[in-house]
């Protein structure tokens, strides 16, 4: 076996962009579906708490208790909902999903609090979703623990005459992520997924057509070498997964005001890598499977779940289960959603990213290995 | 191997191929001259295809030898692809691209010269009769043009031998002449055409003929040869009417070996023509049959085909009773 020829990979290659250019569907599954799936998941995957609905039955109607509801209302973490009158009510408006959490004050509430004496402020929630009911009691219970010491500091001052100092005092700084929003953290991780899906879903399609319409075996009656077949195969996806990664790096920065801290030439750099890597999987699954359905539906599970679940987008990687974390060291995703987050958040490059880099080099030349390889020159 | 392959474009000793337990192609062994047209005939699931396959290197064989062009169908499949044509028994041209942009890519797979490039283009585009058409995409040709295009394709980097695996399946009669006519037209510039075929009026335009029953190569021959003293037995022409239901009668006479319609009338196989004849007349007119000529015949290839084929299974199955 010699080197591949360029005259061939070149015919393959404008054959390939002629296929894709004349059909409308694989364009817009090229160009439109990376784009939605970047606005579903961008949009909606929003692990921020923002305006828990919240109802609020203050028994007590003094101003002491009006300046805590006030608080409640002020932050932007909750909103008034509800203003019930009766247990019936609050368990009401919780069971129908119409709040998320109920804050009760006494009657005694304002008395107590005006004299100076111990007094209970109940919060009763829905608790189905665990993790969003833990946030929101951490700020409920930001917003009471404030109000707490507030009037703890003004007694002590009528007292004494002095502004008391509070033993400790608690000051953090988010690095990376100033105002810790979510969005932030979860868009370069969707480029990630996006890219894995859409590149392997693109490709696995290639060799399995030609399967089907017979123009395979014809194309093995010719001279043609498994190289210069799949490289040619590869080029106009890698065109069009180069100008989706274009498109999911800028609709991160201008839609979801995402900045870039580190190197777009490294960022572009990587990601033709990884596109290798994905499109050659593609490339291997629809060689193997040698239908269009089989091959999509196959590409679909091997490229999306993985991607989505094992790649520590969604979940921690070091929550895992120890033999489950074993198993992310082989998802390619693992390594870019970790380089894409370095390299959006904190900027950093290669000497600090170094390790993953090398890993999806070594993805993508073991793929394309294989899926030039999976080209045999023969029918059975 | 006693053949020379500067004079043979072909030749098979013994080729053999099995999918598991299945034998496709039975210990088959023939050789094609240069310049030959030669048929491969045979009726489905016989073997055909799978021969043709392993002559254009895309299955290996199981066992056996051959050459193609001089070279060997087991060690130099890449070489043979170079200096061969092939057509396959389904189209195979790309439908969403235009008849040009499917030559240009074959042009391009088979790395045709780039002073040649042009003048093959037209060559093809001639040949095909698709000058006006070459901007149309090929999915919206009819089947006949197709065809040509298809041919055009695998004659571009000129091959020595061509390959076509039955090339004018579903094809209307007008267009499969014309096909032919270029095949024709091939092997008088020298090119070596196999193909293979279930119609018996292709067959007549083969130089030579080979038969392929259940993997094994039955006969072999011009298909003057075929006719005139492959057969054993001769062939009784009777016209009669009512033939449907004299068929029945007629394959009870003692002596017929088989009898078969041909349009309105009967033929039938056997050992003495002459001597059956007057006996079947007889029998005929007493069940009430009205009986016009009965006469021996030269036989058609059909006949030939469906006797040796017969005679085999018969052989076949006495065979297996033996092993019974």
């Amino acid at each position: 076996m010699s080197g591949l020829n360029f005259r061939r990979l070149g015919a393959v290659a404008r054959k390939e962009f002629i296929h894709v250019l004349r059909d409308p569907r694989a364009l817009g599954i090229a160009i439109v579906l990376p784009m939605i799936m970047l606005m579903i998941f961008g949009y909606a995957l929003t692990m921020d708490l923002d305006r828990v609905p919240l109802a609020v039955w203050d028994q007590s109607r003094t101003p002491q208790s009006r300046e805590l509801v006030a608080r409640f209302e002020g932050s932007r973490y909750f909103s008034v909902v509800a203003r019930p009158g009766s247990y019936g009510e609050v368990e009401g408006d919780l069971a129908r999903g119409r709040t998320m959490m109920a804050v009760v004050l006494p009657v005694e509430f304002g008395r107590r609090v005006a004299s100076g004496r111990k007094v209970q402020v109940q919060v009763l929630t829905d608790g189905s979703d665990a993790n969003t009911t833990t946030l929101a009691i951490s700020y409920a219970e930001a917003i009471v623990r404030n109000y707490s010491q507030e009037i703890l500091v003004e007694k002590t001052q009528r007292v004494t005459g002095r502004l008391p100092a509070l033993p400790l005092d608690l000051r953090f700084r988010a690095w990376f992520n100033t105002d810790m929003e979510s969005r932030i953290f979860i868009v370069p991780g969707l480029i990630a997924v996006i890219m894995m899906l859409i590149a392997a879903l693109l490709t696995s399609l290639t060799v399995a057509r030609e399967w089907e319409t017979g123009t395979m075996e014809q194309l093995i009656s010719t001279p043609l070498r498994g190289s210069e077949l799949i490289l040619g195969k590869l080029a106009p996806y890698f065109a069009i997964g180069m100008v989706d990664m274009l498109l999911s790096v800028l609709a991160g920065r201008f839609l979801f005001d995402v900045p870039i801290r580190g190197s777009l030439l490294l960022l572009f750099a990587v990601s033709a890598i990884y596109l290798v890597g994905a499109l050659s999987l593609g490339i291997l699954i629809s060689a193997k499977a040698k239908t269009q359905l089989l091959a999509s539906q196959f590409a679909f599970v091997a490229t999306f779940l993985p991607a989505f679940l094992l790649s520590g987008f969604m979940f921690d990687i070091g929550n895992m289960p120890k033999a489950l974390q074993a198993v992310t060291y082989l998802i390619p995703a693992r390594y870019f959603v970790a380089f894409l987050r370095g390299l959006y958040l904190k900027g950093t490059g290669l000497t600090e990213l170094w390790p993953e880099c090398l890993l999806m080099v070594a993805f993508g030349a073991l793929m394309l290995l294989a899926a030039i390889r999976s080209f045999k020159k023969r029918l059975a | 191997m006693s053949a020379a392959p500067g004079t043979f474009a072909v030749t098979l000793r013994d080729l053999e191929r099995r999918f598991g337990d299945f034998v496709a192609v039975n210990r088959v062994s023939l050789d094609v001259r240069q310049g030959e047209i030669f048929g491969f005939l045979g009726p489905n699931g016989a073997g055909k295809s799978t021969t043709i396959r392993m002559l254009c290197g895309l299955l290996e064989p199981s066992g056996g030898q051959g050459t193609v062009a001089g070279l060997d169908i087991r060690t130099q499949r890449e070489e043979i692809k170079r200096s061969i044509g092939y057509m396959s028994q389904k189209f195979s041209l790309y439908d969403d691209l235009t008849v040009e942009e499917n030559i240009d890519f074959f042009s391009g797979i088979y790395r045709v010269s780039r002073e040649k490039k042009t003048e093959r283009k037209a060559w093809v585009l001639d040949m095909a009769h698709l000058q006006e058409h070459r901007r149309t995409r090929t999915g919206l040709l009819p089947g006949g043009w197709k065809q040509r295009l298809s041919l055009g394709c695998a004659l571009l980097h000129e091959p020595r031998v061509l390959f076509l695996d039955e090339p004018t399946s579903g094809v209307d009669p007008l267009s499969r002449r014309s096909f032919w006519d270029l095949i024709y037209q091939m092997a008088s510039e020298g090119v070596t055409v196999f193909v293979t075929t279930h119609y018996m009026e292709e067959a007549e335009y083969c130089d030579r003929l080979g038969l392929i029953y259940r993997g094994e190569l039955v006969a072999l021959g011009t298909p003057g040869e075929m006719k005139g003293g492959l057969m054993a037995d001769q062939v009784l022409r009777v016209s009669c009417g009512r033939s449907h239901e004299a068929l029945g009668v007629a394959a009870a006479v003692a002596g017929v070996r088989d009898a078969a319609l041909f349009g309105r009338d009967i033929h039938l196989m056997t050992e003495d023509a002459e001597a059956l004849a007057p006996r079947l007349r007889r029998t005929l007119e007493e069940g009430g049959f009205q009986v016009g000529a009965v006469e021996r015949i030269t036989p058609s290839l059909e006949d030939v085909f469906v006797s040796l084929i017969e005679a085999r299974d018969r052989a076949d199955g006495a065979q297996k009773e033996f092993k019974a």
